[in-house]
């Protein structure tokens, strides 16, 4: 059996093919504002029994295709388990949402905790603040890993943080002091909401950002345990999704 | 054009109430608006939904007439020469405007309505409950406001305390601080038993009539009959499948605050003798063993329907609210044990007194309550509403989530407002949480 996953996120939309359930395949391409023609361009050419979504864009293209859904919450949890079996923590930063994840020893959904509803803390909000101090996004983070000092940024909202930014380079402010002031903002807005839950080893930390080195440091650092991050971390709620579509094991 | 909620009419010729509008001096383009956006969201929430109770043919009928029939009624007693009373809150006593011969109308407070105008006034930190009652007034589109008499505002929180200081200058009729205790001491009770006298003697100016012990017993059977009923709805709700959505519950809980209140008692009863066929016959909204859900929080004014909409669009069903608008605002029944009207205000006060409102320091018996309502309805979980800057309800909610999910009891907390643009988001919590409750 072939089946699609679908992970239509606020920034990109990630596709993942799981055959005789092994993965097989992905993809991650931007969302732009047309997520559905970007799923269409996904699906273009493929063979496949069974396409499930997730995501925000999960209803829309649910709404145009014969697909299953599920949350991503559900979603990240199972992508996690599959290719780190141990995971009982699961820390997801994407493009609009940063998710916080417990899972029982049985596999299933503890309880999870999700930002609020604005980008605050997300990988969107890295990405204004970024373009904020005129870095590439691979400079930005080099730069927070890099920096000895941290210019402390404490709003949350990116608009607000932006506001801050701009008033501290103002002030002769070095810009990579407050490239690692950023990224510690986000990390500890990360570790507040792991400490809501029970946290149990393994934590594994997916989604977008777990591709920022600088975050996975600082995140590692401020947990004082170890932070698992898979190959491909944002792929695995699609992955997840993919793998719904299997009968339940036993 | 006359535009009315979008519900089905067949007995009833259609009424003009413009004229009415007009001389209660509300700005009909903007009402028609609302009343548009009303109507068509619910027919889209609760005239969608499949194997509705028939008796709910009558709140439909109440909530197509709410700006119209309910206001004239209200319009008519009120050139009878009786008081009529509004108020925004479940500590303002029922029993009393009806012994003073008066009538009580809850204030409108659920919808994203008039913020702009509202931002005048206060903070945009403020909660949505509170802007919503501001830009109703503001934007005049409440037809119960310039009915009333006298409009009570309770010293409950502090945004809604403060922002009574503005407001009693927005209204055309007079208006009553009602002061209220914040502990649950001797001198607590002292506070409410001194407002609730306050308020009596208030109503007997303004009616000029004597509130007499035959009348102010009268007014607690009534009040009494109508939470009676509204407790015999939420224990019918206890049936697996249960026998009625939660958002019809909502709805009825919604409409104890605007309607006649004994005609009101005897369509609950109907509905609830309904009820209990549907449940002798193993009928349910959904089917047996469908995920349970119960609210714990803010109360949801009408027209807020947005989160138990989603929840039970969802997979699930909400069997319970403890929230005002629910089994906080009804708990409890008054005693009629008493000899003078100074008794039995006292009776009164024991009654309100116990509400475990989280304007109360500390507030105990509301996680009991919450985790009793849980229990008795067979709840797989329970979802927490705070609208966003409520502070009494956002401070307890973490307390409430952990002294509830250490008894085994999920807890899905949800902070938000009256605007639609998180409903996605909500969505994708509760979608979540029900997927890991279902078990």
């Amino acid at each position: 059996m072939r089946i699609i996953g679908l992970d239509i996120g606020s920034r990109t939309v990630k596709r993942v093919i799981v055959e005789d359930g092994r993965m097989v395949g992905h993809r991650v391409l931007p969302g732009t504002h047309d997520p559905l023609s970007v799923c269409e361009e996904m699906l273009a050419g493929q063979e496949y029994d069974r396409v499930v979504a997730t995501g925000y864009g999960r209803r829309l293209f649910a709404e145009h295709r014969e697909a299953g859904m599920i949350t991503e919450i559900r979603a990240a949890a199972l992508g996690v388990r599959h290719v780190h079996p141990t995971a009982r923590c699961i820390l997801d930063i994407g493009g609009q949402d940063t998710k916080v994840i417990s899972i029982r020893p049985d596999g299933q959904v503890g309880k999870f905790e999700m930002n609020d509803r604005c980008a605050a803390g997300t990988g969107r909000f890295l990405e204004v603040m970024a373009t904020a101090l005129s870095y590439s996004m691979a400079e930005f983070v080099r730069a927070g890993d890099e920096a000895e000092e941290a210019q402390a940024i404490n709003a949350m909202c990116t608009v607000f943080a932006e506001s801050e930014v701009i008033s501290a380079t103002a002030r002769g402010v070095d810009r990579a002091s407050m490239a690692r002031g950023l990224h510690e903002a986000v990390s500890r807005r990360a570790l507040a909401m792991l400490r809501r839950v029970e946290l149990h080893d393994d934590v594994v930390f997916c989604g977008g950002g777990a591709l920022n080195g600088c975050l996975q440091r600082f995140v590692a650092e401020g947990l004082g345990r170890d932070v698992h991050v898979p190959d491909e971390p944002q792929i695995l709620a699609a992955l997840g999704a993919a793998l719904s579509a299997l009968p339940e094991p036993g | 054009m006359n535009v009315r909620w979008a519900t089905k009419k067949t007995m009833k010729e259609e009424t003009d109430y413009r004229p009415m509008w007009s001389e209660l001096g509300l700005d009909l383009e903007k009402h028609d608006a609302l009343l548009g956006v009303l109507g068509k969201s619910y027919g889209d929430v609760f005239l969608s939904q499949k194997d509705r109770p028939e008796g709910m043919g009558y709140l439909d009928f109440v909530m197509s007439e709410v700006h119209g029939l309910r206001v004239k009624e209200v319009m008519d007693a009120r050139k009878d020469g009786k008081v009529v009373v509004g108020a925004f809150c479940v500590f303002v006593p029922e029993e009393l405007v009806l012994a003073a011969g008066g009538v009580l109308v809850g204030l409108c407070t659920g919808a994203d309505f008039g913020t702009e105008k509202a931002e005048r006034y206060l903070p945009r930190n403020t909660c949505a409950l509170i802007k919503s009652f501001f830009g109703f007034t503001l934007e005049k589109v409440c037809p119960y406001i310039p009915t009333c008499d006298l409009i009570v505002g309770e010293n409950t929180c502090d945004g809604k305390k403060k922002a009574y200081e503005t407001y009693k200058d927005l209204i055309p009729g007079e208006f009553l601080a009602m002061d209220m205790p914040n502990t649950k001491s001797a001198e607590g009770r002292e506070v409410l038993r001194k407002a609730y006298v306050d308020f009596a003697k208030q109503l007997e100016e303004m009616s000029g009539r004597k509130i007499t012990v035959e009348a102010l017993k009268a007014g607690i059977a009534t009040a009494n009959a109508k939470r009676e009923a509204l407790h015999r709805l939420a224990k019918l709700r206890h049936a697996d499948p249960a026998p009625i959505s939660g958002l019809d519950a909502l709805l009825i809980n919604q409409v104890s605050f605007y309607d006649d209140p004994v005609r009101f008692t005897g369509s609950v009863n109907k509905i609830c003798d309904e009820l209990e066929e549907r449940i002798a016959a193993g009928e349910g909204v959904l089917p047996k063993g469908a995920p349970r859900l119960i609210f714990s929080g803010c109360p949801m004014a009408v027209p807020n329907w947005k989160l138990s909409a989603i929840i039970e669009s969802s997979g699930a069903v909400l069997v319970g609210e403890e929230s005002c608008i629910g089994e906080r605002g009804s708990q409890n029944l008054v005693s009629d044990e008493g000899e003078t009207v100074e008794e039995l205000i006292d009776q009164l006060v024991d009654r309100y007194f116990a509400i475990d409102c989280a304007i109360f320091t500390p507030n105990p018996g509301r996680c009991e309550h919450a985790r009793q309502i849980a229990t008795d309805a067979g709840a797989d979980g329970v979802v927490h509403y705070s609208l966003q800057f409520c502070t009494p309800y956002q401070m307890e909610a973490p307390v409430l989530e952990r002294k509830l999910e250490e008894g085994g009891l999920p807890v899905l907390r949800l902070d938000t407002d009256y605007s639609q643009e998180d409903v996605e988001q909500l969505r994708t919590r509760v979608e979540a949480f029900v997927e890991q409750v279902r078990r």
